[in-house]
């Protein structure tokens, strides 16, 4: 492994998580305003979704800038997106609703942007759990399909977004804008993969080398 | 006749909240003859005036007053951005004297008011009152200000008259959240006469004892507990009576989502979240919330009859 490489994935980790330290740093000193828990469940939603984009965005580096390197971060940046994502429902579970069940269910199933939020949250399970090297293996050809789902779940984490705004609808129409770039930007008529190696999702080998199992967690 | 004119408040008769809150105290341990005579006239209107004239509606034993910290840096006004912190950032930018606010309509002696004119016309007058959000959080605010039904009554409405529309300052120079069409400014709220006429709504100049912040509507502001905090209008400069049910800004903006009542119901959900129960500010187990935000023995005669899940 290059030394790019090893740098490379410890500082991406340390990217992703340092809004979560953050956010554990101003809860503990108090420093989340007057409504806390309205403050956690946005910033960890927030970061959900942000993240799921970045992870979105590799593929489209990876074939605008040909550095195939960039592919190492994707299932690590995916994960962190799916944990984010977990710790706002928890937020939400715990501290919003303090448990209450009948309330929980009533929001998961009579309020359109709650059914479509837990929507995506679901979708993001399914896809963090068949994210491992044994899954990739065992599912095969499906892998790519399910994980396909992923843009699904960026599309209802938009729309969760865009349906909780009361009046100011900006900033969910700038993440409904970046994902339409990211999407177009899957578009583009498929060049060939660089020839020194077949597409690493793609690779159907029993034991892909390390780059490729590094690949797993978002299809190409 | 008589007119009891209370001086101005100035900056340096301000009450500190620590000294605010432990006013009674304060004044037990004080003899009245030196307080009446060193006392800032500022701290005398919050002990004073009307405190008990309105015991029913007082407080419960659970509602400790929200800190002034959080109820000058936790806002919903638009007008200077969208986020809760935006309006303490930037209601700097409001110029608060002069200040005037025309009251006019269906009224017999319409009128120009300077607010100072205002508050030694009326005398603020302390209410301590819940403050309950559309958005499920809740507040509790010891306002200074005197019941808007003094003000109507002195401009003589006429029989026309049926309804009160308020109407905030438009200035996208002042409020530079104005420069964004979020909302149809400027914003515009409205009550029944006999609703504005109720002793509970008051005009609030002040709160915790000084004069209202910009980010909490100064110079003058609509507060009615028994509604969402929306209905609350603040920097008001028009007040009009009029003969046809206003159209409130919230209602343009979702008509499906806000009506002009706007009563606190926790039978009648926000179509995309429950009002069943609220955060209190500060504290992290939700309460439920009370029907016209428990002040019904007072107001539910004024609804008798309606439906409320159609007058949302």
């Amino acid at each position: 492994m290059s030394f790019r490489n090893r740098v490379f994935k410890p500082l991406v980790f340390a990217g992703a998580a340092t809004p979560g330290a953050v956010l554990a740093w101003d809860a503990l000193r108090g420093g989340l305003g007057a409504d806390p828990v309205s403050e956690l469940l946005h910033r960890t939603g927030w970061w959900a979704l942000t993240l799921l984009f970045v992870t979105l965005a590799v593929t489209p580096i990876r074939r605008f800038t040909g550095w195939n390197g960039v592919i190492r971060v994707r299932r690590m940046l995916g994960l962190f997106a799916f944990f984010y994502a977990t710790m706002h429902f928890c937020i939400y579970v715990g501290l919003d609703q303090f448990f209450a069940l009948s309330f929980i269910l009533e929001d998961v199933t009579k309020r359109p942007y709650i059914t479509i939020g837990f929507t995506a949250l679901v979708i993001l399970s399914a896809l963090a759990l068949t994210s491992t090297k044994g899954w990739v293996r065992r599912l095969g050809k499906r892998w790519q399909r399910l994980h396909r789902l992923v843009y699904i779940a960026a599309l209802a984490g938009v729309v969760h977004f865009y349906w909780q705004v009361k009046a100011d609808t900006r900033e969910p129409l700038i993440f409904a804008t970046i994902l339409a770039a990211l999407l177009v930007a899957r578009l583009r008529p498929r060049r060939r993969p660089p020839p020194r190696r077949p597409a690493p999702t793609r690779a159907p080998a029993p034991a892909p080398r390390r780059a490729d199992a590094d690949a797993a967690g978002v299809p190409s | 006749m008589l007119i009891r004119r209370p001086p101005d408040i100035r900056a340096s008769e301000i009450t500190d909240e620590r000294l605010y809150r432990t006013r009674r105290e304060f004044i037990r341990t004080t003899s009245g003859a030196i307080a009446a005579g060193v006392l800032p006239p500022a701290l005398l209107a919050a002990c004073g005036g009307g405190k008990d004239a309105h015991a029913a509606a007082a407080p419960g034993a659970d509602d400790k007053l929200t800190p002034f910290k959080d109820v000058t840096t936790y806002n919903n006004f638009y007008e200077f951005g969208t986020d809760k912190s935006d309006p303490a950032k930037n209601a700097g930018s409001l110029r608060l004297k002069p200040w005037s606010v025309a009251v006019e309509g269906e009224v017999n002696k319409p009128k120009t008011f300077d607010v100072d004119d205002l508050i030694r016309l009326f005398p603020p007058q302390e209410r301590i009152y819940r403050m309950r959000c559309v958005e499920a959080w809740s507040m509790v605010i010891p306002w200074l200000g005197f019941p808007l039904k003094d003000l109507i009554d002195r401009v003589e409405p006429t029989a026309q008259a049926k309804y009160v529309e308020f109407t905030t300052l438009y200035d996208p120079e002042q409020m530079p959240g104005q420069k964004r069409s979020v909302l149809d400014w400027p914003y515009i709220e409205g009550l029944r006469l006999d609703e504005a006429r109720h002793p509970l709504a008051i005009l609030s100049v002040g709160l915790y004892g000084k004069m209202l912040l910009g980010q909490n509507g100064a110079p003058i502001r609509l507060v009615v507990p028994w509604k969402y905090g929306f209905k609350g209008i603040k920097s008001i400069v028009r007040i009009r009576l009029v003969r046809e049910q206003p159209v409130n800004t919230w209602q343009v903006q979702a008509s499906s989502e806000y009506g002009f009542y706007a009563n606190v119901n926790p039978e009648v959900d926000h179509p995309r979240w429950s009002q069943k129960r609220e955060r209190r500010i500060g504290e992290l187990r939700p309460r439920p919330t009370l029907m016209f935000n428990g002040y019904g023995d007072q107001v539910a005669s004024l609804y008798a009859g309606m439906d409320l899940r159609r007058n949302f």
